[in-house]
């Protein structure tokens, strides 16, 4: 709980509930495929794996270091990649920041920025080559959606942090 | 930022160990992912259960977002057709003077059509619609083109079964689930319809692109002009899709490979025609079965 918190004496959610928060916050993020549009280009952004970000960066407990197996698992159901490559590419994610965060312990805001950018850039680039042929006319669309998810990162950072701050400490 | 509460581990050897698990499970979950990926790369349809569990869930909430959608779009519309209807009204009485002509000329021709064709005993396929259903969601976040129905094997829908529009080939169905199936459309790279030119037949196969259009390629001649404006439709080859289905325009003049404008927009899609396979697979003969004669002579649907 941050000292800047205006009510330090508010009951903190049980701790239950307060662990499934950021697993629930990452399935939503995966979910949103579900609007109702027919996509003819890459246009959404992979929430799921920006709030998986997010969390692993902004709060480091709040999920444990295996829960991006099963989330990715979640995601592949619904995301139309084909199943396994974001198992795969968000563990690969997990141990990634796990290596980078023995070197650089004290971080601020930009160098997560950083580090969430090189981990978009690396899962959509991946993802495009395990999922379609070379020949696909996607770069495009695939570098506007890298941009797009890296831009809103700030965004589901104070998302993160409200829900984080919410949810006290588990 | 200093760094966050530490879950140090300190001399608890419970504490320890809970800690090096954590990270032996997360290297296990890359692996575990690698399989997997190979598994669905080698063969696609394995997780389909899975994905179609999901989708189950996922589409009623698509669906009821879609009514939601559409109440909200109809608004800017009805206000459209009040301030243009005068023009619109002009404009079809123009066309309508002009297709009555056309339209004499077409009933004769389809009077002597229907008299040909009895002469040479020809059987019709009419194409079978099984469920007409919407298409509510689709893989927005993924290179792939992949959309998803609201209708699946409680209303009919299999696996293999084309998908249309009012204006042409929108896709097929490649996994079905009780009340959802993915559809596979026309963009997806991995799509590939055999269709031929309207105008003289020459044969050609539109592979998807994967943004938003498809190439045409011809399949048995080199040296093949495309001209803007040429019409594909489906041939009927291979059994799938019921020939002469509308699918692409060719956008632009083209030596052997064109680029065409699917007449079926996915995206401004109201509603998805479900149909039959045009000619599905004749069921598997069991090996174990050596009193069976001669199998049974292929059945035209």
């Amino acid at each position: 709980m941050s000292p800047a918190d205006p009510d330090p004496f508010a009951p903190a959610l049980p701790p239950g509930r307060a662990r499934a928060l950021p697993w629930a916050s990452v399935l939503a993020g995966s979910l949103l495929t579900a609007i109702p549009i027919v996509a003819s280009v890459p246009i959404l952004p992979p929430f799921g794996l920006l709030m998986l970000l997010t969390w692993r960066l902004l709060a480091r407990f709040a999920l444990r270091p295996w829960a991006a197996a099963p989330l990715g698992f979640a995601d592949d159901l619904v995301s139309g990649q084909p199943l396994g490559s974001a198992v795969l590419l968000w563990s690969l994610c997990f141990i990634g920041i796990e290596l980078v965060e023995r070197r650089m312990v004290f971080r601020d805001f930009w160098q997560d920025w950083l580090i969430a950018s090189g981990a978009i850039v690396f899962c959509l680039a991946v993802g495009r080559v395990l999922a379609l042929p070379v020949g696909a006319r996607v770069d495009g669309a695939l570098l506007a959606q890298a941009a797009a998810t890296i831009l809103l990162f700030p965004v589901s950072t104070r998302l993160v942090a409200w829900i984080d701050r919410k949810r006290g400490a588990a | 930022m200093a760094p966050a509460r530490d879950r140090r581990a300190g001399f608890s050897r419970r504490r320890q160990y809970g800690l090096f698990f954590g990270y032996v499970l997360a290297v296990a979950g890359a692996v575990v992912g690698a399989v997997l990926l190979v598994a669905s790369l080698f063969n696609p349809p394995l997780f389909a259960a899975f994905r179609m569990a999901a989708a189950g869930v996922t589409v009623p909430v698509s669906s009821a977002l879609t009514s939601g959608r559409d109440l909200v779009s109809a608004v800017p519309e009805a206000i459209n057709g009040w301030v243009f209807a005068h023009a619109e009204n002009a404009a079809m009485r123009r066309d309508l003077a002009a297709a009555r002509p056309l339209l004499m000329r077409a009933r004769s021709i389809a009077y002597e059509n229907n008299r040909l064709r009895t002469l040479l005993a020809l059987r019709d396929h009419a194409a079978d619609p099984v469920v007409t259903a919407r298409l509510v969601s689709s893989s927005a976040s993924s290179g792939r083109r992949f959309a998803l129905l609201d209708a699946g094997r409680m209303h009919g829908v299999e696996p293999g079964m084309p998908v249309r529009g009012p204006e042409g080939l929108v896709g097929r169905v490649v996994e079905a689930g009780p009340n959802a199936a993915r559809i596979l459309l026309l963009t997806d790279p991995a799509s590939i319809v055999p269709v031929r030119r309207a105008r003289d037949g020459l044969p050609a196969i539109a592979v998807g692109r994967a943004d938003g259009a498809v190439d045409i390629r011809s399949v048995n001649a080199t040296n093949v002009r495309f001209r803007s404006g040429d019409v594909f439709v489906t041939s009927g080859t291979g059994g799938l899709y019921a020939p002469d289905m509308p699918v692409a325009r060719v956008t632009a003049d083209a030596l052997d490979s064109a680029v065409g404008r699917l007449f079926a927009q996915p995206d401004s899609l109201d509603y998805a025609l479900v149909e039959k396979a045009y000619m599905p697979l004749p069921p598997a003969v069991p090996a174990a079965a050596p009193t069976t004669a001669a199998p049974a002579p292929a059945e035209a649907p």
